[in-house]
């Protein structure tokens, strides 16, 4: 199942590389392989966080980006060109404002979390609207914040947010594929004990694994995967979902080590296919996460009915 | 019959405490805005102060009013009809299904025609009300905070479909104006719409007690000799016009309908009769309050009111919520 | 050897263990049995580390369970709890495989291979080892999970309610292969119990909690006697013997 997969995911980046190539191939190759770069940095963050997100919340409906996570991350770059003004955010140390988007993620995560662990299953309902309601909070909050900040330092925020497939910056760009490598690699050494946790705190417990400390790391791997694609590319609400089940639909197994490399191909599969066959057969641009929103919406709808028939 | 007040119990001078602070408020709120106007200056008699008051505050205030009152009840009859307490017109799809109702008039018909708008959002926010009913009695499981969330992400599909349809169609800066509430363009001629809401409002309190029954479950409705589908289909109707109208004239204002109705049958109660009034009032002051937040925050610029709702029914809703589950019977 | 001191766990206002101290030798079946509420649940879960305790401390072979690293117990002691829901699908065959993990860390050798299939067959497994959890009825699920813990190779078992969700053939089998796990390979299984007669039926030695506190220890012999029943349950019990066994007669 993963070489046919990875055959689709191959077979989509060619497609995306080489049809209608025309004129100046020299510099429109190079164009295309830094969009193709970005799809599947933001493609393997965002399969990877989700997957890792539904392994310790125990729960298969679950993602970090429908949980708010992506509109933290625009309120904390909101909320830094509101306090210092936009040059804060152009001129300061990209890395040092990375890490400090990160780690105030991490801090909501772990405030929220601390619930989920506490308590039964009962209560997780609660913490997903919770969730899905503190990113509308968030999202309220960075358009109030928005419209108090003048209009040329929103100009500057907008661009910081909005940057598509299209306008990525190299530097970013390579220090985000070091740390989604990075994360991928511990990622796979850790894949036996995430199989484990799996299972629940009790059954991890019983079996020798420090579930309390895995959780928290995998928590921090995935604020960080999900800083890196929202830093790209901005939110991507429900492709997440989408490739995870997925890939656990197609593998047909638990385990880590083949389901992540799964979620992360089908990713870069429906990212640089959708934006294949959006540019080039409807000529449509930025429309493709509008898509991914309509059908991973519907698809999350089946799952929860789905799910609740158990 | 038991003469002794009971906390919780409603008593008429609660009422009026409410509608005396809201008449403050509201009076208040006549002269919060660009154009100077004043008591003093009204009174003097200077010229274009009245015109001000008649062509443009009167109306925003009681566009306000209505608006407030109609969203914040609709919430409460559809929390009785389905018995859970987390769905409202904002977490069943229902505004955005009438926002896709004024794209496709705004589509096929042209912008103008501010009827054609109205019935085509009101036949959508029907439709959306309705599908999403029927998802709901195919959901075996129906979990109090599943329901909503069920309800959260329809809308969401809704609103992506109305997002890619305005932009193919170059309409998004007019989607704006239909999603996100805003009062700040109501003037005399453009507000009269949500008097229908008004009306219908008014309707539902003649129903409340069979709406109290219904929300007792099909079961107990039927035993009492209730109609229970007749009830019930008349209260999602209820529900998707006042929805719709507030939708066409100001935009969607969200989580008034879910977090004005909670708090109020966590202070008073689940009896219709008691919790109707003191829901239109609290709605009607909740959305005052917000939209004339909105005006002075930043003045003389306007915060739109869905906003400065969004910030503050968010944390309302969170708070009820996270510390509220027990009251509320979630654990 | 389980050696608990001073045990104390509160839930907010609520104690819930008040003190417990109680060793349990190697060997042998011992239940645990009280009303609901008496804290053996509890108890079961502060010996195997999934609750911390508030105060005292539980020793396990001298290893004291707040401190010792979890693989290094797990490979020592394994435990199950009552409420097993899962949510990732898995067969039989590999839910039942992940007892070997303390073992193996996830990559199963030849012998890890040979006892995950002993201890399907062990509890009679075989043919729904390639089925799915979730297609298996509550008591099918828990053998398999049982079954989990066995493979998991430890001295020391402990059980929460292992009965639950089964009907009266399987109770009675269950307690017979955890009986024999006692016997065949010398491990030491400590349940909860709910039904006193199966604890008297199966068990060397029963311990009797209520209110927090263990009341009374001994050999099922010398608990099985109305007046230490009476004391434990506040409820007149007749005890007769039937067929070699104490058995409680409560029901009327």
């Amino acid at each position: 199942m993963l070489a046919v997969l990875t055959l689709l995911a191959v077979a989509a980046v060619a497609g995306f590389c080489l049809i209608g190539l025309a004129g100046n191939w020299e510099y429109a190759l190079g164009l295309r392989a830094r969009k193709i770069a970005t799809m599947i940095v933001v493609g393997t963050a965002v399969a990877c966080s989700s997957v890792l997100f539904q392994t310790v919340t125990g729960n298969r409906v679950l993602t970090p980006g429908v949980m708010g996570f992506d509109q933290l991350f625009v309120l904390i770059q909101t909320l830094i060109v509101f306090l210092f003004g936009a040059l804060a955010l152009s001129s300061a140390d990209p890395r040092l404002l990375f890490a400090g988007q990160v780690a105030a993620m991490v801090l909501f995560a772990g405030a929220l979390y601390r619930r989920l662990f506490g308590h039964g299953g009962r209560d997780l309902y609660v913490l997903v609207l919770a969730g899905v309601v503190f990113g509308t909070l968030f999202g309220s909050l960075s358009s109030l914040a928005s419209r108090l900040i003048n209009p040329n330092d929103f100009v500057v925020l907008q661009d910081s947010l909005f940057a598509s497939f299209n306008q990525v910056d190299p530097d970013l760009l390579a220090l985000s594929a070091l740390l989604v490598a990075a994360a991928a690699a511990w990622t796979a050494r850790l894949a036996p004990r995430l199989d484990v946790v799996a299972l629940g705190r009790d059954h991890a417990l019983n079996l020798g694994v420090h579930h309390a400390r895995v959780v928290n790391r995998v928590l921090v791997v995935v604020a960080v995967l999900v800083s890196v694609s929202t830093a790209l590319v901005g939110p991507v609400t429900f492709l997440g979902l989408l490739v995870a089940s997925l890939a656990r639909q197609l593998t047909g197994t638990f385990r880590h080590g083949t389901v992540l490399p799964a979620a992360a191909l089908l990713a870069v599969t429906v990212l640089v296919g959708g934006q294949l066959v959006l540019e080039r057969m409807f000529t449509m641009d930025t429309a493709l996460s509008v898509i991914i929103n309509f059908v991973g919406g519907v698809y999350f709808i089946a799952l929860l009915i789905r799910e609740s028939r158990r | 019959m038991n003469r002794h007040p009971s906390p919780g119990r409603l008593r008429a001078w609660h009422l009026a405490a409410g509608a005396v602070l809201l008449a403050v408020l509201a009076a208040g709120s006549l002269f919060v805005g660009v154009g100077d106007l004043t008591p003093a200056g009204l009174l003097g008699g200077r010229p274009g102060d009245m015109r001000l008051l008649v062509e443009s505050r009167l109306p925003r205030l009681l566009a306000v009013l209505l608006a407030g009152t109609a969203t914040s009840v609709a919430g409460l009859v559809m929390m009785h009809i389905t018995g859970n307490r987390f769905v409202s017109p904002s977490t069943t799809g229902t505004g955005e299904s009438a926002a896709f109702g004024v794209l496709l008039a705004t589509l096929f018909a042209g912008g103008e025609a501010v009827l054609v708008k109205m019935v085509m959002a009101v036949g959508c926010a029907l439709l959306g009300t309705f599908f999403f009913v029927w998802i709901l009695r195919r959901l075996t499981f129906r979990d109090m905070i599943l329901v909503p969330l069920v309800g959260i992400m329809f809308g969401g599909v809704i609103g992506a479909a109305t997002t890619f349809f305005a932009y193919r169609a170059d309409l998004l800066q007019s989607l704006g104006a239909w999603t996100a509430g805003d009062f700040s363009g109501v003037l005399r001629g453009r507000y009269e719409l949500l008097w229908i809401a008004g009306a219908v409002t008014a309707l539902g309190y003649l129903y409340a007690d069979r709406f109290t029954v219904a929300g007792m479950g099909r079961g107990f409705a039927v035993n009492l000799g209730v109609r229970y589908d007749r009830v019930v289909n008349t209260g999602l109707v209820l529900v998707a016009v006042i929805t719709a109208v507030v939708v066409v004239t100001v935009g969607q204002i969200p989580f008034v309908s879910l977090v004005v109705p909670n708090l109020v049958t966590l202070a008073l109660g689940d009896n219709l009769r008691h919790a109707l009034p003191a829901t239109a009032l609290a709605g009607a002051l909740l959305v005052l309050l917000c939209d004339v937040a909105g005006r002075l925050v930043r003045f003389p610029y306007e915060i739109p009111v869905s906003t400065v709702v969004g910030v503050v029914g968010s944390v309302l809703f969170l708070a009820l919520l996270l510390r509220g589950g027990r009251r509320m019977g979630l654990r | 050897m389980i050696e608990i001191k001073d045990v104390t766990k509160r839930y907010g206002e609520t104690v819930v263990l008040d003190g417990v101290s109680l060793t349990i030798a190697p060997g042998g079946v011992t239940s645990v049995i009280g009303a609901n509420g008496a804290g053996k649940s509890t108890l079961l879960s502060v010996v195997s580390r999934l609750v911390p305790a508030d105060g005292g401390t539980v020793t396990v072979d001298g290893m004291d369970v707040a401190t010792t690293p979890g693989d290094r117990l797990a490979r020592r002691l394994a435990v199950l709890r009552q409420d097993n829901h899962l949510s990732v699908r898995l067969t039989v065959r590999e839910l039942v495989a992940f007892g070997r993990f303390p073992h193996s860390g996830g990559r199963l050798t030849a012998a890890d291979r040979d006892l995950v299939e002993e201890a399907i067959d062990y509890f009679e497994l075989g043919d729904l080892a390639d089925r799915h959890l979730d297609q298996l009825s509550g008591g099918q699920r828990q053998r398999a999970h049982v079954a989990m813990v066995l493979c998991q190779d430890t001295d020391y078992v402990l059980l929460d309610e292992p009965l639950n969700n089964l009907d009266m053939r399987h109770s009675v089998q269950m307690m017979r292969r955890l009986r024999r796990m006692a016997d065949d390979y010398g491990k030491t299984v400590v349940m909860v119990v709910h039904d006193v007669n199966f604890a008297s039926c199966h068990s060397d030695t029963i311990v009797a909690m209520k209110d927090g506190s263990v009341v009374a220890q001994g050999t099922t012999a010398e608990m099985m006697t109305p007046e230490v029943l009476n004391a434990v349950y506040d409820l007149d019990i007749d005890v007769h013997e039937i067929g070699g066994h104490r058995i409680g007669v409560y029901f009327s």
